[in-house]
């Protein structure tokens, strides 16, 4: 066998094609659901992490901290293999955007608690000197500054989690990579992974490419318009 | 806030008689073991003009942010425009809707244009409609002469229109007392000028100002009363014309002749 008809093998991918979009399309669920989903809950656990009181911001840095520490496909395994033991019982998808959707979280909460942090004092003490309430100061005051500034390391963050939606194909679910694994074992020829692998970079290479541009355009005025 | 003999002394207001909008009593405060403010009496009426200067340390930022509840004191009563400060967030909430305040950093909202900094708590506080908060943002900003900035950021104007803007935003509110932190500090020399000028105007209209500032030629313009402190305590406070003629105080006297003499 030659190395075109092994690893290129048109034919064959056209064979599997649909598999591969069925695959590719699950994929930009589970990370689409991962980056909202969990994006909005680190903004809120951030703020729970500055602003509650004692006790919640305690539980905050636990949860933080625990979900930056642990392995994201060690997580899911345990989500998926170990909660139907006490009768919660999770289909794959929902087990791995749970699963992701906890780490993201916790990288978003860390990251726009960075973005806060360097905003001026000044900004809070003018909005309360004007009798801004603390909701209103948060909402159109604080985090809309924090946003430019953590936009750059959340973009990239979104990236990474969106790249390791590929290990919830541990757990079964009809993601890209199991997808083309499937058809790998169908067809007996690896050219789905490497149709797969084209897959992947064709959607991630302009997100790359994005982070890369945000950096570069809030680098130097992060609080100009 | 919590001084007994403070509380004694003046349970109830007692704004009504005179026409005083301001009444700071035994005003203690201590930033963990460094006594901030010692025993500040200061009395402020209606329309009055009070420049406050003195080394830098010497309290007088912190007097003005106790004002607005921006710090917290330790003893004795604030009374403003009626209403006790205490650590109930209503009564701080109604104090700063009338007080209005400048501060040396201009800190005008970056994100937002200066139309939008100046309409943002007059929508979200007095609940005007968009276009109400709109047209008085605009009034304002006539007064202090940049209307035609009005949709330009903050980060686009000189320090100086900066500054303008921020007692724009200020005015918005419709504050009765304008509380001013170092205004000119932050500016170029060529700058001061303009800033000095709109606050000069916002006196003859008969706004009550405190003005923690450096610019004698300002005091000396239009302070009713100039006050001068030092290690936390108010120790001379006179008319302009003896404040800088006949200071009692040495003190006073050392300090006058270190911000004139150059």
């Amino acid at each position: 066998m030659d190395f075109v008809s092994t690893f290129l093998n048109v034919e064959v991918i056209l064979r599997v094609y649909p598999m591969l979009l069925k695959g590719i399309g699950n994929t930009v669920a589970l990370a689409s659901a991962t980056i909202v989903g969990g994006g909005v809950a680190g903004v809120l656990i951030c703020l729970v992490r500055l602003y509650a009181p004692k006790v919640f911001r305690g539980l905050a840095i636990a949860y933080i901290d625990l979900f930056r520490a642990i392995p994201i496909l060690v997580l899911l395994v345990i989500i998926y293999y170990a909660l139907p033991f006490v009768g919660i019982r999770l289909n794959a998808f929902m087990a791995a955007t749970l699963a992701l959707g906890l780490v993201f979280s916790s990288f978003t909460a860390e990251v726009f608690r960075a973005g806060i942090q360097a905003i001026p004092r000044g900004q809070t003490e003018a909005a309360a000197a004007l009798g801004l309430s603390f909701p209103v100061t948060i909402w159109r005051i604080v985090l809309p500054q924090a946003f430019r500034i953590a936009i750059p390391p959340h973009t990239s963050n979104a990236v990474a989690i969106a790249k390791d939606t590929s290990l919830a194909s541990v757990v079964a679910m009809p993601d890209l990579l199991k997808q083309a694994t499937d058809a790998q074992a169908l067809t007996a020829n690896p050219s789905p992974l490497i149709a797969a692998a084209i897959m992947y970079l064709i959607v991630l290479l302009p997100a790359v490419r994005l982070v890369s541009y945000l950096e570069e355009r809030f680098r130097n005025d992060g609080k100009a318009a | 806030m919590n001084d007994r003999s403070a509380q004694a002394r003046g349970r109830t207001a007692p704004a009504a008689q005179d026409d005083a909008v301001i009444r700071i009593s035994g005003l203690n405060k201590w930033y963990g073991a460094y006594h901030a403010l010692r025993d500040i009496d200061l009395t402020v009426r209606k329309g009055e003009r009070i420049v406050i200067c003195g080394p830098s340390g010497s309290g007088k930022s912190t007097l003005v942010r106790c004002i607005n509840a921006l710090e917290t004191h330790q003893g004795g009563t604030i009374d403003v425009v009626g209403t006790r400060l205490t650590d109930d967030l209503k009564d701080v909430g109604r104090i700063r809707t009338e007080v209005g305040m400048c501060f040396q950093q201009f800190n005008l909202f970056p994100h937002l244009t200066v139309l939008e900094n100046c309409t943002l708590a007059p929508r979200w506080t007095r609940r005007q409609s968009k276009r109400d908060a709109e047209a008085e943002a605009m009034h304002f900003l006539n007064k202090v002469r940049i209307p035609d900035q009005a949709n330009k950021y903050p980060g686009q104007l000189s320090g100086g229109q900066q500054q303008r803007v921020a007692i724009a935003r200020a005015l918005c509110m419709k504050p009765r007392i304008m509380l001013f932190d170092e205004p000119t500090s932050a500016l170029d020399p060529e700058m001061i000028k303009e800033v000095l000028d709109t606050m000069v105007e916002l006196a003859r209209d008969g706004m009550t100002m405190l003005c923690v500032t450096h610019e004698m030629g300002f005091a000396r313009k239009v302070a009713d009363r100039v006050i001068f402190m030092d290690a936390g305590a108010i120790v001379e406070e006179s008319d302009p014309e003896t404040f800088f003629s006949a200071a009692r105080n040495a003190r006073t006297r050392q300090f006058l002749s270190q911000v004139l003499g150059h």
